[in-house]
């Protein structure tokens, strides 16, 4: 019988929600408090929890280094896409207005992809920080 | 109908309020970690318990008439409340089981009086 079972319980029923909160978060970033960030930390949040209770070797089946690099890279990607789009069709670089005919649509979905480059980088981030420092062996004096 | 909830409402926040003191009271004042764990627990279930339920009290008496999505506010509420209730004695629990495995002595009565 495992010792820590209400650790492992508590987690296994808070991570789906912690990660759902984090993409609402991030959807109701236009409404209200919240945004890519702020997403990206939470979501980033609920592999720490699952890495910190389920041992780290488990964290990173889950969610290998190599995901961390390449989401931290993809995020900027997707942020430069966007503003190449927008000089695509017509704008400067990142001018939302030129993304549809509507320049209040174009707004809104200028605005919903850059926050999702910011959600996707700054998970990566977060969560290449935490591996490299849980990674590290303990040195003995 | 207005009135009542009001009243009920500030019933109720300052009930959380006073909680939420002594628990500060409690972390301040008592002698290690384990007791000082138990006073943040109590601040977490009592008194944020009472602080939500006045909220939810606000919620009904200020928005019934000018908002109609004004339940979604409720709903909120009672996830916050519905999830502290699961967060709170887990992180107590950890913060437990690390002072334990850390070798932090449980607080006795030096004197062995009751």
């Amino acid at each position: 019988m495992d010792d820590r079972v209400i650790l492992k319980v508590g987690a296994k029923i808070l991570i789906p929600f912690i990660l759902l909160f984090a993409l609402y978060v991030q959807f109701h970033g236009d409404y209200g408090p919240g945004g890519g960030f702020q997403a990206g930390v939470i979501f980033a949040a609920g592999i720490v929890l699952y890495a910190l209770v389920f041992g780290l070797d488990r964290a990173l089946r889950v969610m290998p280094f190599k995901v961390a690099y390449v989401c931290g890279a993809l995020g900027v990607s997707i942020y430069l896409g966007v503003g190449f789009v927008a000089m695509a069709m017509g704008g400067e670089f990142l001018n939302y207005n030129a993304l549809n005919a509507d320049p209040a649509k174009g707004q809104h979905y200028g605005i919903i992809g850059i926050e999702l480059g910011v959600l996707v980088t700054v998970f990566g981030v977060m969560l290449a920080l935490f591996y490299a420092f849980a990674g590290r062996r303990r040195i003995d004096p | 109908m207005e009135m009542v909830l009001e009243v009920l409402s500030w019933i109720s926040i300052c009930g959380g309020l006073f909680f939420m003191l002594v628990g500060t009271i409690g972390i301040l004042r008592l002698p290690d970690v384990y007791t000082r764990l138990h006073a943040a627990g109590m601040t977490d279930t009592m008194g944020a318990g009472f602080l939500i339920l006045g909220l939810c009290f606000q919620a009904i008496s200020g928005m019934m008439h000018d908002h109609p999505s004004w339940w979604t506010v409720l709903v909120r509420l009672v996830l916050i409340y519905a999830f502290l209730l699961f967060t709170s004695p887990i992180a107590t629990h950890a913060l437990a089981r690390a002072g334990l495995a850390g070798g932090v002595e449980p607080w006795t009565n030096e004197r062995g009086e009751g």
